[in-house]
């Protein structure tokens, strides 16, 4: 099996600093935000690859590294062994960037409000010229709304048909890798399974990529081939979603699943995680988690813990077994 | 046996339109206990939040309470006119919001607010309640509370912010707080850290709590008794281990199975077909008929059962369980 995507050592840093002279009266350093930290792993072909994190963990922000709206700081985002901020060859950057769509968590702000549903649902392949006639109709017919809907503005349709629109735009242009940034994050649970079915039934008929960002921990186990588990822009274990929920190795991973409210955890007392997620501008030394970790020894505040594989799965902690 | 904090009767809010008059709360009748946790869930629109709203007196216009009575501590509040209904709200009954931000006055330190609502309900001078702000805040865990009890809302995090918001419900002592989804916005772990101390607090005061959210799981660790609200009437109402296992209602079954639930693996997730009607058109008959897969004839002719027309469990007239088999599988279980 290959990899279609293949991410190395990929970091992201934003310089979050004031202007430059409220930086010289205040004498105040440069500020910058490291969003994401090292991060590598693969997404094989005609599979689910899911990141999980709370919020600042840098999820969106690998995912709009992959797509190229966002350029790495460093390290590589490889998708069909193409590097798209490296490649130099127009004709394979857009033989690969039409591969590529991006289904966002907000369906009532990534539908322009002035198109009809015809031209947003065929923009990905108008705007490369190709040929739209049928294809509007074919795809909303595909994703359970109805073709008489093409003539529709995106205001006469509720969040799961608008979904359900974003998902048509998505598969207009045939791509092979879906970016989905929480895509039923907006939607009630409902809607959420139908559109939650709705994906998983289309990457069976088109043979489709996910790469899925999403917080929620129950639709992530659902869902997902492989899940990553994101921490401060760091990636601290990437298991199976078995192996990840029955035994999880990172303290972090550890400490989520504990936290995350269960369907027949009836009167449960959770002893709640103590702390927050640290301030990405100063992270602490060693393992970012160190201060809030219940097993921390000294060489978790003073070394950064490599990805190592126990069984399996990849853990980034000194003390994991 | 001692009468409920809060108890709704045959609710029913009307919002007249230029055309008509949609009712998005029809009927709704609960009682809340001392100490008491009751979970409201159901989808957008469903009247949920709009149920909570009338409790506190907080309907927007042209929104009214049309029908019915809400009876706090055995007294009639729906009908208290404007300033007495103030002294009410925060004396008596707490809020805490889905958004920490738009809750607390950005312009004002914590402590002015905290102080502020002391100040206005309990009748004490300055200095207590400043010292009582502090001891608030430091009892929903907030670090250094009396060097913080000056920070202005912005600086603190959304976790934080939250907390000062429950400091803030439940600084006047309530009998009764109505938190409207108060962790929606809040990530995982900062959620397990508010439920925890809102289930703390309570216990220990004896507050009854009106937990309205759309979160399954965060009914099932938290509330004591669940109502699920479907197109503004109760559908079922019970236990939460009872309704969460083991539903009455073809729409709570429905809802449950719609949930990617943690111990089932790969399965396709039950979907509930169609969506929730929109108040201005309503099905005929039953409102969740259309999605229902027992729906009868019976169903489609008569208006939605309220929950004392069937067995006070499910509003339903063909309920997927009774009672006695509900008995038999606990027995067998």
């Amino acid at each position: 099996m290959t990899a279609l995507v293949a991410i190395r050592n990929l970091t992201r840093i934003f310089d979050v600093s004031k202007p430059w002279l409220n930086r010289v009266l205040e004498r105040r350093p440069r500020a910058l935000l490291t969003a994401v930290s090292d991060v590598s792993f693969e997404i094989p072909e005609r599979k689910v690859y899911a990141l999980v994190g709370e919020s600042g963990s840098g999820k969106s922000t690998i995912g709009k590294m992959v797509v190229g709206l966002l350029q790495p700081t460093e390290g590589s985002v490889e998708v069909q062994g193409v590097d798209l901020s490296r490649e130099t060859d127009q004709a394979r950057i857009e033989a690969v960037r039409s591969d590529i769509q991006m289904i966002f968590q907000d369906p009532f702000a990534s539908l322009n409000p002035r198109w009809k549903v015809r031209d947003i649902v065929a923009e990905p392949v108008a705007a490369k010229g190709g040929n739209t006639h049928g294809l509007a109709e074919r795809l909303l017919e595909q994703v359970g709304l109805s073709a008489l809907d093409a003539g529709k503005f995106p205001h006469e349709f509720s969040g799961g048909q608008r979904q359900r629109i974003c998902i048509a735009r998505a598969l207009a242009s045939e791509p092979r890798l879906i970016v989905c940034d929480e895509p039923t994050s907006a939607l009630d649970v409902s809607v959420q399974a139908q559109v939650l079915n709705l994906m998983s039934d289309l990457k069976d008929e088109f043979g489709l990529t996910y790469l899925f960002i999403s917080h929620d921990l129950t639709v992530v186990q659902h869902m997902a081939d492989t899940i990553g588990v994101l921490y401060l822009g760091r990636l601290v274990e990437e298991a199976s979603p078995d192996a990840l929920f029955d035994d999880p190795k990172h303290p972090y991973s550890q400490m989520l699943l504990a936290a995350a409210p269960k369907m027949d955890g009836f009167g449960r007392e959770v002893d709640p995680p103590k702390g927050e997620i640290p301030d990405p501008i100063n992270p602490p030394s060693g393992c970012a988690f160190h201060p809030r970790c219940p097993i921390a020894v000294d060489r978790c505040r003073s070394e950064r813990p490599e990805l190592r594989a126990i069984r399996g799965t990849r853990v980034a902690c000194h003390l994991a077994q | 046996m001692t009468p409920p904090v809060l108890s709704v009767r045959d609710l029913v809010v009307d919002i007249p339109t230029r055309d008509t008059t949609l009712r998005p709360v029809d009927q709704v009748s609960y009682d809340i206990a001392e100490g008491e946790i009751l979970g409201v869930v159901g989808e957008s629109g469903a009247g949920k939040s709009m149920t909570g709203n009338a409790v506190i007196g907080l309907l927007d216009r042209p929104a009214h309470i049309s029908g019915g009575e809400i009876l706090l501590n055995d007294r009639r509040i729906d009908n208290l006119p404007y300033e007495q209904m103030r002294r009410v709200r925060g004396k008596e009954i707490g809020m805490v919001f889905q958004d920490p931000l738009t809750s607390l006055n950005p312009l004002l330190p914590i402590g002015d607010q905290l102080t502020e609502t002391m100040l206005e309900h309990l009748g004490i001078d300055r200095g207590e309640a400043q010292e009582r702000a502090i001891a608030a805040l430091e009892e929903v865990g907030i670090p250094a509370a009396r060097e913080r009890i000056n920070s202005y809302p912005h600086e603190f995090s959304g976790g934080m912010r939250q907390r000062v918001v429950i400091a803030l419900a439940l600084c006047a002592e309530p009998s009764l707080v109505i938190a409207d989804e108060p962790t929606t916005a809040l990530d995982v772990s900062v959620q397990a850290q508010i439920i925890a101390l809102l289930k703390r607090l309570c216990r220990e005061r004896g507050t009854a709590v009106m937990l309205v959210t759309h979160d399954m799981g965060v009914i099932a660790e938290a509330a004591d008794r669940v109502a699920v609200m479907y197109a503004g009437r109760l559908a079922e109402l019970g236990p939460v281990r009872d309704v969460l296992t083991a539903p009455h209602h073809p729409y709570t079954d429905g809802l449950m199975g719609s949930t990617p639930l943690a111990s089932k693996g790969k399965h396709r997730l039950h979907q509930i077909p169609g969506a929730m009607p929109r108040l201005g058109d309503l099905p005929d008959g039953c409102a969740f008929n259309p999605r229902c897969p027992k729906a009868q004839d019976r169903c489609r002719a008569n208006p939605t059962p309220t929950l004392a027309d069937c067995n006070g469990r499910a509003a339903c007239w063909y309920p997927l369980r009774t009672d006695d088999a509900h008995d038999m599988r606990i027995a067998s279980a």
